[in-house]
């Protein structure tokens, strides 16, 4: 496809506002149903959910081995089965295994697990770098791993959805479960990070 | 398809960065609209999510990359409403022009034809008859398929040979779906391939795994 370049490119705010006033003047969107998708994705989907599952899976052992065994049930147990979360595999990060998840083809991603993607996720330096020179890649973005972890890359070009167990702390073991939860990031949950010692 | 879309391996980017941590979800506030109008304009035309993906793929370099991920949800809205017929080619620039001042002669909007298309059932697992034509363990090879609309097989992995590690639930097939040409679910398997195998003997030693729909798979020795 082409498309013809206006000399100064009109930017994307006010090609917004067009949009959604064209839609609405011609009866066909209601600006309610605009809002409602905004807060439901700034508010109720994010990383929250994923780390709920997480601290769980750090707390109750019968639990984690449900999460590695039928990662999907044990999930929709917690209820964040969805829209762009289907069918989900879990992979547990360990000392000497390291996985971390991409989408080169687009910017596939859990949603009702994490939320929608952060920048770098949909980077096209993360997309096109992380399937080729992972532990690299990692590097510069603060990740440094031992020589001998061995590196899996999930490239997510279905709707099967991953999601990275990372490894628990240090100085946990007497944590809450919700304790737990504030310590973990989406980064660590797409395994371009580990979960910080308090 | 073979475009900008189709990322993995691709060289010239430049250094990654360590994340910022506390990014909100939009950071600025045109973003969620253009997602939620993305979301619904979808809606509206009747298409999928398969066909919302090749609507991405199908924009050139300047809409793809210059207003970034949700830039691409917005110049992908416009070209499902203007393929939809839902609005007239360049409504969307003359009215944003018009909103900063200037005065443009818009279009009337034309006559909408939009899909009238129907999913077998939500989201996009589906349940089929047939059993799994691969088992894991099995050798695979990815076809080498040049595809002329929209694939979920990348470049990168056609032609090279991987391992079979799990069976994953039948699901709707993108390359029919998006162009409205049926469903055909097939089961997807997670195949296992040596960054060794994909990328020549310099490479760092590495596994990486895709979900492969059935037909992009044959066996290999």
């Amino acid at each position: 496809m082409t498309t013809v370049e206006p000399p100064d490119r009109i930017p994307a705010s006010l090609r917004t506002e067009a949009l959604e006033q064209l839609l609405t003047e011609r009866g066909l969107l209601d600006s309610n149903a605009l809002d409602e998708v905004i807060t439901n994705y700034e508010t109720k989907v994010g990383p929250l959910n994923g780390a709920k599952v997480v601290a769980k899976a750090w707390t109750d052992p019968e639990y984690r081995r449900w999460l590695l065994d039928d990662s999907t049930a044990a999930i929709r147990e917690l209820g964040f089965i969805g829209v762009q979360t289907e069918h989900v595999v879990v992979v547990e990060n360990t000392e000497t295994s390291h996985h971390v998840v991409v989408c080169t083809l687009c910017s596939c991603y859990p949603w009702q697990l994490l939320g929608l993607p952060p920048s770098w996720y949909k980077d096209p330096i993360y997309r096109a770098r992380i399937v080729k020179e992972p532990r690299k890649v990692l590097s510069e973005m603060g990740l440094e791993l031992a020589e001998d972890v061995h590196i899996t890359v999930h490239d997510s070009s279905s709707e099967v959805r991953w999601l990275v167990l990372p490894e628990r702390p240090a100085g946990t073991e007497n944590f809450s479960e919700d304790q737990l939860v504030a310590l973990i990031t989406r980064e660590a949950m797409v395994g371009v990070a580990k979960v910080a010692a308090p | 398809m073979d475009g900008i879309a189709d990322m993995g391996g691709t060289e010239g980017w430049g250094p990654a960065h360590p994340p910022r941590l506390d990014e909100p979800t939009f950071p600025e506030p045109w973003q969620g609209r253009a997602f939620a109008l993305g979301w619904l304009s979808v809606e509206l035309a009747g298409w999928n999510v398969d066909a919302f993906r090749h609507a991405v793929e199908r924009l050139d370099r300047t809409d793809y990359f210059a207003d970034g991920y949700f830039g691409r949800w917005l110049n992908a809205a416009e070209l499902v409403l203007t393929d939809s017929a839902l609005l007239a080619p360049s409504a969307i620039q003359a009215r944003a022009r018009n909103l900063r001042g200037e005065t443009i002669e818009e279009r009337p909007a034309p006559e909408p034809a939009t899909r009238d298309f129907v999913p077998a059932a939500e989201g996009s697992l589906r349940t089929v008859d047939a059993t799994p034509s691969f088992q894991v363990s099995d050798r695979v090879r990815a076809r080498n398929i040049p595809p002329a609309g929209h694939t979920r097989l990348p470049r990168y992995a056609r032609g090279h040979t991987g391992v079979v590690t799990l069976v994953q639930p039948a699901s709707v097939l993108p390359d029919t779906n998006a162009h409205f040409k049926g469903e055909n679910p097939q089961y997807v398997y997670s195949v296992r391939f040596d960054s060794h195998e994909l990328w020549g003997q310099d490479t760092e030693p590495f596994t990486l795994t895709l979900d492969l729909f059935e037909s992009y798979l044959e066996k290999a020795a």
